[in-house]
């Protein structure tokens, strides 16, 4: 198992190697550079702002300068943002992202599983239809027109918390995003785990449980929920990377200061050392993420396990 | 974990089942041939909620493609004497006008076009990469398959959203690009599928046996590997498509997708969140058309894998 893990980890450095080195140079393959703003510069200032960050090196160099920055744990200064470093940024919204992203997914957990449980147990029943139809909704309504309908519904026609903004992270400023963040994810889980669970109650040891003369409620508890569990864990590891490093959409909505923007904005501002610091965070947690899936994984289901 | 309800071949073959039933028929052999979409097909017409998908798929996009020319406004014609006005039926707007007094159920659907079309194009570029790459990483095994595979792994970790607008930057904001761009983010998960399949397939024996008769490796991918994948390839294809109109209404929810005078479905949301308070009509006729669109596409694609899928409940 700790072998394991740590070859996994050590499989994880190449991969984070490309996806950086893929991110560098098709974001300086764009047109365009961090100071062309709508205020065109003087050539010499320009020139000087250049050599301040490195950016008239030849790109090779710069490359290299940058892994070895990397390789100190320096993700560089923002262009846009002065005065702040990338990490800086990133260790100012990453917290907001989290708490969002995790309130969020802990809610479709609370919310998705049971439902998805209940529809497979109850299969072709009216519940079933219903639970089902709504997560169709769920899916086939995107957020980012449920997020707007929320805010007006709740924030500004009836007043009952606010339409946007942080504050801080109070309480009454999360319901409406975390809500919104959620509905989607509800629907996908339930999905997900009625199909499975309809799967492991089809199988032979659900039979045996059954035969030895276990209540139909031992059976799901004790036998039937941890398999099913399998393909919702691999469904969450990436799914969960994506959420907590922030919704664009829910982010922009309500006016969230998380680093979701840092994704859309960094790219169309060539502010290059921002953009691939938020990647390379992003791409960490992936990695991350996919091997908690794995050790999970022979957690949950006993036929695998990790012994290479 | 296999299901133990599979029925034998043949076992129901003649008797109607009802829809969803506990135990549906078992397919034939995906190798007797053309049977197999004979079969699907009587499935598919059983399940009410995927016939009824798809008729009003076709009528949407009937509506949009045939619609604005029966309609009295251009796309962009103003009317001058309804800015904003509310849906009604004397002015001939009935779905109402937006801040510009342009008609907005014509512009819903051509907005529909756009985004029906980019999610065909789009999802056919997917098609054709993913099938592609999956069939041959499969097929020739070895070291290819694990480069190619660790290849769609490191893919994977490039955040997406980044990829399709460094692409959307690189190459310019024009719609065919938005095609292009979408359906080389979307490729992935049909790559690894066809491999998974293909693995599974290269051990049969016809595979051996065109072998054996001196059938080229691009052959054997292209006549008996494809065509045989192309069960699961489907019901794929069924849930990329409304995958790939949300991510266009999303890019264009951002003002990265489509431009004036062109317009989406997430061009209009867009524009409709920004007016929702003084004109709700402007936010939900969109919203509607988006929704009935991608409610549609799911059930038939969830139709669509009941039927291929004998496996499925």
């Amino acid at each position: 198992m700790l072998s394991y893990t740590l070859k996994r980890l050590a499989f994880a450095v190449p991969t984070l190697l490309v996806v950086i080195t893929i991110s560098f140079f098709l974001m300086r393959a764009a047109p365009g550079g961090p100071f062309d703003g709508e205020r065109q510069l003087p050539p010499e200032i320009e020139a000087n702002l250049k050599a301040a960050y490195h950016l008239d090196e030849p790109l090779p160099m710069q490359y290299l300068r940058y892994m070895g920055n990397l390789a100190q744990g320096d993700f560089g200064p923002s262009f846009k943002y002065k005065d702040f470093s990338v990490t800086e940024l990133i260790m100012q919204g990453f917290p907001v992202s989290l708490e969002i992203g995790g309130l969020a997914i802990g809610l479709a957990l609370l919310i998705g599983l049971p439902l998805g449980v209940i529809a497979a147990l109850k299969r072709n029943s009216t519940i079933d239809y219903l639970v089902m139809s709504l997560a169709l909704g769920g899916i086939a309504v995107p957020n980012f027109v449920i997020a707007p309908i929320m805010a007006l519904v709740f924030g500004v026609l009836l007043g009952w918390l606010p339409a946007g903004g942080w504050n801080g992270g109070a309480l009454p400023n999360l319901v409406l995003p975390v809500i919104a963040l959620s509905i989607q994810q509800i629907a996908y889980i339930a999905r997900m785990m009625r199909a499975s669970m309809i799967e492991t109650m089809g199988s032979h040891f659900i039979r045996t449980a059954r035969a030895k003369g276990l209540s139909e409620v031992q059976v799901v508890l004790r036998h039937a929920l941890r398999p099913s569990l399998l393909p919702v864990v691999s469904y969450l590891g990436p799914a969960i990377a994506a959420i907590v490093t922030g919704s664009v959409v829910i982010e922009q909505i309500f006016g969230i200061p998380g680093i979701g923007r840092y994704f859309v904005q960094g790219a169309l501002n060539r502010d290059y050392t921002l953009v691939m610091g938020t990647v390379v965070f992003y791409g960490a947690l992936i990695v991350l993420m996919n091997l908690l899936v794995d050790l999970l994984y022979s957690a949950l289901d006993p036929q695998i396990r990790y012994n290479d | 974990m296999t299901s133990t309800t599979t029925p034998y071949r043949g076992e129901h073959d003649d008797t109607p089942l009802p829809a969803g039933g506990p135990n549906p028929p078992a397919g034939p052999d995906k190798n007797t041939g053309e049977s197999l979409g004979r079969e699907a097909w009587r499935r598919l017409k059983q399940n009410k909620a995927a016939m009824a998908s798809l008729v009003i798929l076709t009528l949407m996009a009937l509506i949009c493609f045939i619609g604005p020319h029966l309609l009295p406004w251009a796309l962009d014609e103003v009317d001058w004497s309804n800015f904003q006005t509310a849906p009604s039926l004397e002015n001939g707007h009935y779905f109402g006008t937006d801040a510009n007094g342009r008609d907005i159920l014509v512009r819903t659907l051509f907005g529909g076009q756009v985004s029906l079309s980019v999610a065909l194009v789009a999802t056919f570029v997917s098609l054709v990469i993913g099938v592609l790459y999956g069939a041959v990483a499969g097929y020739v095994g070895g070291r290819t398959d694990n480069l190619m595979m660790r290849f769609v792994d490191i893919m994977y970790s490039l955040p997406f959203m980044f990829l399709v607008i460094l692409l959307m930057v690189v190459f310019g904001r024009n719609i065919f690009l938005i095609y292009a761009a979408i359906g080389a983010v979307e490729w992935l998960d049909m790559a690894r599928i066809v491999r998974g399949q293909t693995l599974a397939l290269k051990r049969r024996e016809f595979i051996e046996a065109a072998h054996a008769l001196g059938v080229g490796g691009p052959t054997i991918v292209r006549r008996h590997l494809i065509p045989n994948t192309l069960g699961p390839v489907i019901i794929y294809v069924t849930l990329t498509v409304p995958k790939v109109i949300l991510l266009e209404s999303f890019l264009s929810f951002l003002g990265l997708g489509v431009q004036e005078p062109l317009t989406s479905w997430g061009v209009l949301i867009s524009e409709g969140k920004d007016m929702m308070e003084s004109a709700p009509w402007m936010l939900i006729v969109p919203s509607v058309f988006l929704a009935v669109t991608l409610f549609c596409l799911n059930f038939l694609g969830d139709g669509l894998r009941d039927a291929l899928d004998p496996k499925t409940r």
